[in-house]
């Protein structure tokens, strides 16, 4: 079984709609020992920055997600979720999870042509090789919708990339956490495909077997 | 790089699928699950409902409706009309409602868009607009009016200066729809869009007008706009999604053609 982490209020059931219809067990909650017998865990992502580690805070989430982490369960982070997991978020000035290491900054498009919030469908290239990006082809395309984007400080945890302007990390990881700032469950297919290939993720980085 | 989406508006009324000409003489054109579900597989890029049920009991109607699309399709789902308190914003959202569209509501008491935004993030606050062409004058010198209630009450206020205030407020993406120009087919008023997308930071849906894949073209091209909004152009089944789709790649303008 998946726990989808419930933080906040927001539209973390289209992540739960996305498995059922692919035929995965999933369950929103925010019951820390749900999340420790889970098999995997999903961390959508809702709001703002701010407001969401208060939440994560307050319900001993953000303790809950370390541990899953340091067991090695397989973690599929989406969307703001990406951007909690570094060390801060410019968006509210916020102290974030320090999974991995890096800030969160807004985009400041120099041509002014180009919108921000950064709402649509963009491409989406990997950098480097993982399981979960393994069916990706060259025209598939994610649907985004943020103004803000992770920058992890080490060019390794960055799988994927996304261009707005410049050129940024549209998926990061490191060991057994995946993190898109796209999200899957919005994309179509190809989503679908992202998210069935994370429900058979062992968290390893070894390509997939199956 | 972003690609310029193609938008479908279905406009539902108790649960039905309902298109108008100029706001008026609405028809039934059919089962508005079913054309979601049709125009989700046929790779459009996401999918508007505007709630016109006049009746004050509407909100669970729309609410189990939205979770009847959000079940079946996995794009982006918009929706509005009659969202006139931030719980009706969650609700919706929980439903599986991805944007909020605020509209008349968000004339009558702009601090709900400041309020959306905050719960709900501005990527989700969308301010949708109805503009009617009108003579310049002190309090419109743009001549663009804001009408509201469907296009039936007008409001003296100048579109131009409430598209820069409504973003001001927490809107992140702006609808512009041209009475004027609504239902008849000769194509989106491309001097309202490309004037609203030169005005404000955030993405712009041009909505109203579109008879001809040639219309959607112009719009985001001249026009800037990035959406492209259609309803009876695909309702009636004079054109596929995916042949707009495949149309505007061959103009050479950059759209998801993978789905």
């Amino acid at each position: 079984m998946i726990a989808i982490i419930e933080y906040n209020a927001g539209n973390i059931r289209s992540v739960e709609r996305a498995c059922n219809h692919i035929g995965v067990d999933a369950r929103i909650t925010h019951d820390t020992k749900v999340i420790e017998n889970a098999s995997r865990i999903i961390f959508p992502g809702v709001g703002r920055a701010g407001a969401a580690m208060q939440s994560l805070r307050d319900n001993g989430l953000d303790v809950a997600l370390k541990t899953a982490f340091d067991q090695g369960k397989p973690i599929l982070v989406i969307c703001i979720g990406a951007q909690l997991i570094l060390d801060h978020s410019e968006e509210d000035d916020t102290p974030c999870l320090g999974l991995i290491s890096g800030r969160t900054v807004r985009f400041r498009p120099a041509d002014k042509q180009l919108k921000v919030p950064h709402i649509g469908w963009n491409n989406v290239r990997p950098t480097q090789p993982h399981p979960l990006l393994e069916h990706l082809g060259d025209d598939d395309e994610f649907y985004f919708a943020n103004s803000y984007y992770p920058r992890p400080n080490d060019d390794s945890c960055c799988y994927a990339s996304s261009h707005h302007g410049e050129s940024f990390c549209a998926a990061l990881g490191r060991k057994n956490l995946f993190a898109t700032q796209f999200h899957p469950e919005k994309s179509g297919r190809v989503g679908l495909k992202l998210i069935s290939a994370f429900s058979r993720w062992d968290g390893s980085l070894q390509p997939n077997a199956q | 790089m972003l690609s310029k989406r193609l938008i479908a508006c279905l406009d539902v009324r108790r649960g039905r699928l309902v298109k108008g000409v100029n706001f008026a003489n609405i028809q039934d054109v059919g089962e508005p699950v079913e054309k979601a579900e049709l125009y989700y597989q046929d790779g459009l890029d996401e999918l508007v409902f505007y709630d016109i049920t006049a009746s004050g009991d509407k909100h669970p109607i729309l609410l189990q409706f939205v979770e009847e699309v959000a079940e079946r399709i996995f794009i982006p789902l918009s929706v509005g009309g009659g969202v006139s308190s931030v719980s009706d914003a969650t609700d919706l959202r929980l439903a599986g409602a991805e944007k909020i569209n605020l509209n008349t509501q968000a004339v009558l008491n702009p601090p709900l868009i400041t309020q959306c935004a905050k719960a709900i993030g501005s990527q989700s606050t969308v301010l949708s607009i109805d503009v009617r062409r009108t003579v310049r004058s002190p309090e419109i010198p743009s001549g663009y009016e804001i009408v509201i209630e469907g296009g039936r009450r007008p409001t003296n206020l100048d579109a131009l200066m409430w598209v820069e205030q409504g973003v001001q407020l927490g809107a992140g993406e702006i609808v512009v729809n041209s009475i004027d120009a609504d239902g008849a087919g000769n194509g989106y008023d491309l001097e309202l869009t490309k004037t609203i997308v030169d005005r404000v930071p955030v993405p712009v849906i041009a909505s109203g007008g579109a008879g001809k894949p040639e219309h959607l073209a112009e719009v985001l091209k001249v026009a800037g706009a990035d959406a492209a909004l259609v309803a009876s152009m695909v309702h009636f089944g004079t054109y596929r999604t995916s042949e707009l789709k495949h149309y505007l790649h061959q103009q050479g303008l950059k759209v998801r053609i993978s789905w």
